[in-house]
């Protein structure tokens, strides 16, 4: 029984891990409707730019002010010179935009910041807690407390802040939006801005637990399932996506696949995220969709 | 930019595409930072054409890039220490060029195809793709051109068999002399192999082919000496290893063996940490043995053990000679300097000086001169380091004594133990041999197989050593 | 007005650029064009290099009949699939078991057999989109990527119990000739590649074409009129992976001569959908141009790098620059020209022929 809760809090925790990367996704898909697939790398330039800046000696609050400074300008930056003038192009040539762009970040990255691999260190230990029942390591409840934090300030920012509202109402109706004179050129500037923010801090979360190296842009992989789970555009979605999918993922893999041998956690979340669908095709969260013939 | 540029513009663009493939190959030019006939020889004496090609089929970008830039970084500093101290092999300078290819398969092919010729009439020499799945889509190819692939500690375990293999060396180590040294190592920590009877041990593998290749061995060994074997399988490419950590933990083995690759290293190690088992007690591979594998873990990895043919360091003689001929002149490959004398950059090393001694060994054969794939084979397979060549080539402690022949292409099978301090990996064993002998019946099991489906005729070694 | 819009040229452009030949004779010079380029390509083994046979052409063709099957899937009738290198790596398999299993089977029916099981695999993970609709569905294609990529590494079966899980390719003979050289590994590349396009050419022109593209463009409207979209859908799924299929068998049997289950992954599904996106959605000619594309352009730039640039550059940094010069020009074609390079070239030959047929 104690196993079994060990496995579930361990599934629970890293489905927050997952949540943080899938975040990302959803700030700018409410806001331009494009699944951007180049937040994996997203994520990779924010860990090797914090990673680089603490090597050259940079304190640790100067170096995370310097790298939100830097993944703000690469968001918008990529707003103004990719998705701009895609802005009226088919969902499948934005999603290979998106490609393209993953492409350029990592080339990128990997030129101005070399190909070693680096350890990342926020001070925080991995170790387990052992005074509790079961084992839980700092490093997980420290992510999930940011995971908390970050959700609970990104549902203030959408409820209070005008810019907050304004991309609600993108997400809802463009044209509506435009028609009552939102400015979507900004807005989809802050989406994008708020999703280098998001990368960066999913980066240093994940950088701690596996180190900063060009794999961490394969996290990515796991936050489809969650985004399809929870649906694209809502973020009380993508939690409960990401918690179902981690959990989900290590129970079937702890209790099932050892009887099939093992290894069945890079298909489960997306078979779980089939069957999702097809009893509710747009997700547990997402909107509903209204087609007009 | 209007319409009719743009499409003028990718029409230019697709004719200089088919330009491209038309060109001829046989006077590929160099990509990147090979240097074509270097060295302080005047050029009166450095006849064109009096040359010693190695195509590089490198991997500098993606995710393996910290082992790929290492390993030919050290290989291309050797070659450069031959050409500068010696002046080439006997005379012959030794030239190079990289093609890059992420460690992906075509492009490793599309390297080979391409490379295969030759550079400005220098003949290809042996190819070194250090990647198990270009090796297996060269194999055929190389046979066929008669060009050998050399797949240093790795490839395909029965191409040891010479006889079915003619062109594919796993010099040094296959997989299965790992695995099996390692289960001599394990025993020896436990007081002989005698009282490995009734212990538990668990390998963790990376999931995939490479990963599980050495299961029916280790099922073997653990039926030999008496002990369980438990194989646990991350799936690629490992940064999540919670649920497989818990159930080591549920399992409580005494001995990790940690069958990794990539960013699985030091996840495990960390994941490890967390559920708290005992880090000097997981035994890393020879793909998890690196500086790249361990600095990611931070603290958690000080006491990780791991097998090695290639132990770290500047101490060695020949390293402190490419210091001094190459890395002073300003000529070494490394951009970060501080890279020089880890796994990766040993390893390569290691590499060249076997590819450079096969060349040596031919030249003595076939006389000082630029040599075909076909001549330097058999320099390969009539390598012969001991401990005098080794102390001679400034390599004792790093490269073990190494035979190869015909119907063994393997040669070595021995590996050093080193440990993490958290600066560095410190030697903590002198060369424990795999169990060879009992190895080589499976070895030929599956190597007479593959020639019965291919149709290919078992060489006889004792027949050609007469001629 | 942007430069997004799909509608092609009006018929007047058309007949400007033709009206200066008669009919008749136009008809003829055509008939003699295309068995002169049929000529051609049959005849190319003997005209250009191995390295050329064996490292651009084979390729480009695996890839251009695999942007095919994905085109049919994806561009004709509209669903979204990232699957393709599962389908491929489920035909390069089968293949090779029947090969191995049915002993003395033709390598041609050997291939039909991968296409086969690769067209069942493929409906199987089709199923979810009778009742899934838009870009939720790449989930089904992903579960089948990572499922099969799984399943070969995991059951011995498939690869014959090898340690490794590496299939080679048995030697390549086709009715008695011997295909093994470069030239006979690009016939064999060519026998199956032009008979599938002409057939799928075929295919998206008649009945079922036209179902496929009712329920790509207006799903809903399309049922209410009586087409039958459940089985349009699972059939484009069964007919794509087909070709997907035997695309993937000719990769591995004739152009790599081997494959592991790893090795036809996710990054190869994207290529595909790149070649068929780039060379253009819904056109025939488009997923050879794609593939063309795909395939040449890191060699140009390898060949334009260390041109500019002598022997002097690292060549990790060569090598990210050319990665970043790739991903930017993918952008700027999507930017320019969404519906693909066979767009591009058609426009260019209109404006060829405008050019040619001004008033002197």
């Amino acid at each position: 029984m104690a196993f079994l809760l060990e496995v579930l809090i361990g599934g629970l925790l890293a489905g927050i891990m997952y949540t943080m990367v899938a975040l990302g996704f959803v700030l700018i898909y409410k806001a331009s409707g494009v699944f951007n697939f180049a937040q994996g790398a997203m994520v990779l330039f924010a860990a090797l730019t914090f990673v680089t800046l603490s090597e050259h000696g940079l304190a640790f609050p100067w170096a995370l002010a310097a790298s939100v400074a830097v993944m703000l300008a690469l968001g918008v930056t990529i707003e103004r010179v990719v998705l701009r003038p895609l802005v009226n192009a088919a969902p499948m040539a934005l999603f290979l935009a998106t490609l393209g762009l993953a492409f350029v970040l990592e080339g990128f990255a990997q030129l101005i910041y070399g190909t070693q691999v680096h350890g990342l260190e926020l001070g925080i230990s991995d170790a387990p807690i052992r005074s509790l029942p079961i084992e839980v390591s700092k490093l997980d409840l420290f992510a999930a407390g940011v995971a908390a934090a970050l959700v609970a300030a990104l549902g203030v920012l959408f409820q209070t802040t005008r810019a907050g509202v304004g991309l609600r109402a993108v997400a809802d109706d463009p044209v509506a939006a435009v028609a009552v004179g939102l400015d979507l050129q900004r807005l989809w500037a802050i989406a994008w801005g708020g999703a280098g923010v998001v990368a960066l801090v999913a980066g240093l979360l994940w950088g701690a637990r596996v180190g900063v190296q060009f794999s961490l842009s394969l996290v990515v992989l796991k936050a489809l399932p969650v985004l399809i789970i929870g649906g694209f555009s809502s973020i009380g979605g993508v939690i409960a996506g990401g918690l179902i999918v981690g959990a989900s993922e290590k129970l079937a893999e702890v209790y099932v696949g050892s009887h099939v041998g093992g290894g069945i956690e890079t298909w489960f979340p997306y078979v779980l995220a089939v069957g999702f669908l097809i009893a509710r095709p747009t997700g547990l969260f997402g909107e509903r969709l209204v087609e007009r013939v | 930019m209007s319409r009719s540029r743009v499409s003028t513009f990718f029409s230019v663009f697709g004719a200089a595409l088919l330009a491209t493939a038309c060109r001829s190959r046989t006077d590929a030019s160099p990509v990147g930072g090979g240097t074509v006939a270097a060295g302080g020889a005047s050029p009166a004496t450095v006849a064109a054409g009096n040359e010693q090609y190695f195509p590089l089929q490198s991997y500098r970008v993606g995710p393996y890039a910290a082992g790929g830039s290492g390993f030919f970084g050290g290989f291309i500093d050797y070659m450069q220490l031959v050409n500068i101290r010696d002046g080439g092999v006997n005379g012959v300078k030794l030239t190079w060029s990289e093609c890059e290819t992420e460690y992906v398969v075509e492009r490793g092919v599309e390297c080979y195809e391409r490379l295969k010729g030759g550079l400005n009439g220098a003949p290809v020499a042996a190819t070194n793709p250090l990647s198990v799945g270009i090796a297996y889509a060269t194999i055929d190819r190389q046979t066929a051109d008669k060009i050998p692939l050399i797949t240093i500690n790795h490839g395909r375990t029965d191409s040891t068999d010479g006889r079915v293999f003619p062109y594919v060396f796993p010099i040094s180590l296959n997989p299965y002399s790992e695995i099996s040294a390692i289960v001599n190592y394990i025993g020896q920590r436990e007081g002989g192999l005698d009282h490995l009877g009734g212990k538990k041990v668990a390998v963790l593998y990376h999931g995939s082919p490479y990963g599980k290749e050495t299961q029916p061995i280790a099922e073997l060994l653990a039926r030999k000496y008496g002990f369980t074997v438990t194989h646990i399988e991350v799936p690629h490419p490992g940064t999540e290893q919670e649920s497989q950590w818990l159930q080591i933990k549920r399992l409580a083995p005494n001995w990790i063996i940690l069958r990794g690759w990539g960013i699985m290293n030091p996840v495990a190690l960390k994941t490890a940490a967390k559920i708290g088992f005992p880090v000097d007690h997981i035994i890393g591979n020879i793909w998890s043995n690196s500086e790249e594998d361990v600095i990611p873990a931070g603290p958690a990895a000080i006491g990780y053990v791991a097998i090695t043919t290639h132990p770290s360091g500047r101490d060695f003689p020949v390293l402190k000679e490419v210091d001094k001929y190459v890395l002073s002149a300003g000529k070494g490959n490394m951009s970060d300097p501080k890279r020089v004398g880890t796994g990766y950059y040993n390893l390569g090393i290691n590499n060249g000086i076997l590819n450079v001694e096969a060349v040596r060994v031919a030249q003595a054969k076939y006389g000082n001169k630029p040599l075909t794939g076909e001549q330097v084979r058999w320099g390969f397979e009539h390598i012969n380091i001991d401990e005098k060549r080794l102390n001679e080539l400034g390599a004792a402690g790093l490269l073990q004594p190494i035979k190869l022949s015909c119907s063994d292409h393997e040669g070595g099978g021995a590996v050093r133990f080193v440990q993490w301090d958290g600066t560095q990996f410190k030697r903590i064993s002198d060369w424990v041999k795999a169990d060879r002998p009992l190895l080589r019946p499976i070895i030929e099991e599956s190597s007479t197989k593959y020639a019965k489906e291919k149709g290919i005729t078992v060489r006889d070694c004792d027949g050609e050593a007469q001629l | 007005m942007s430069s997004n819009a799909t509608a092609w040229p009006s018929s007047s452009d058309v007949n400007e650029a033709a009206a200066s030949t008669s009919r008749p004779l136009r008809q003829t010079l055509r008939i003699a064009a295309f068995i002169l380029c049929a000529g051609a390509v049959v005849s190319l083994p003997f005209l250009v290099t191995d390295y050329v046979l064996s490292a651009i052409l084979v390729p480009v063709l695996a890839l251009a009949l695999a942007g095919t099957g994905q085109n049919l899937v994806t561009g004709y009738a509209g669903q979204l699939s990232v699957g393709s290198a599962a389908f491929m790596s489920v035909g390069a398999f089968a293949t090779y078991d029947a090969h191995l299993h049915v002993p003395g089977i033709p390598l041609l029916a050997a291939f039909v057999c991968g296409g086969l099981a690769a067209a069942l695999t493929g409906v199987f993970f089709g199923l979810p989109s009778l009742r899934i609709r838009g870009f939720y569905l790449v989930v089904s294609t992903l579960a089948a990527q990572f499922f099969v990529e799984w399943l070969f590494t995991k059951v011995g079966w498939f690869s014959d119990y090898s340690p490794s899980g590496v299939i080679t390719a048995p030697p390549l003979a086709v009715a008695g000739f011997d295909l093994s050289s470069p030239g006979g590994h690009y016939w064999l590349s060519l026998l199956v590649v032009a008979p599938l396009v002409a057939l799928g050419r075929n295919l998206v022109r008649g009945r079922v074409g036209r179902a496929w593209m009712a329920v790509r463009d207006m799903e809903t409207a399309a049922a209410v009129v009586g087409v039958r979209t459940g089985r349009a859908k699972l059939l484009a799924f069964g007919v794509g992976s087909f070709y997907c299929g035997i695309a993937g068998a000719l990769w591995a049997f004739a152009y790599l001569g081997t494959v592991e289950s790893h090795g036809l992954d996710l990054d190869r599904s994207f290529q595909v959908l790149f070649i068929v996106i780039l060379g253009g959605l819904g056109s025939v000619a488009g997923p050879f141009i794609g593939a063309a594309f795909v395939i040449l352009l890191p060699i140009l730039l390898d060949q334009v790098g260390s041109a500019i640039v002598g022997g002097s550059v690292d060549p990790g940094l060569l090598q990210n620059v050319e990665k970043i010069v790739f991903g930017a020009l993918v952008i700027l074609l999507l930017i320019k020209q969404p519906a693909g390079m066979a767009r591009l070239f058609y426009i260019a030959s209109i404006r060829i022929g405008r050019w040619r047929a001004r008033p002197a």
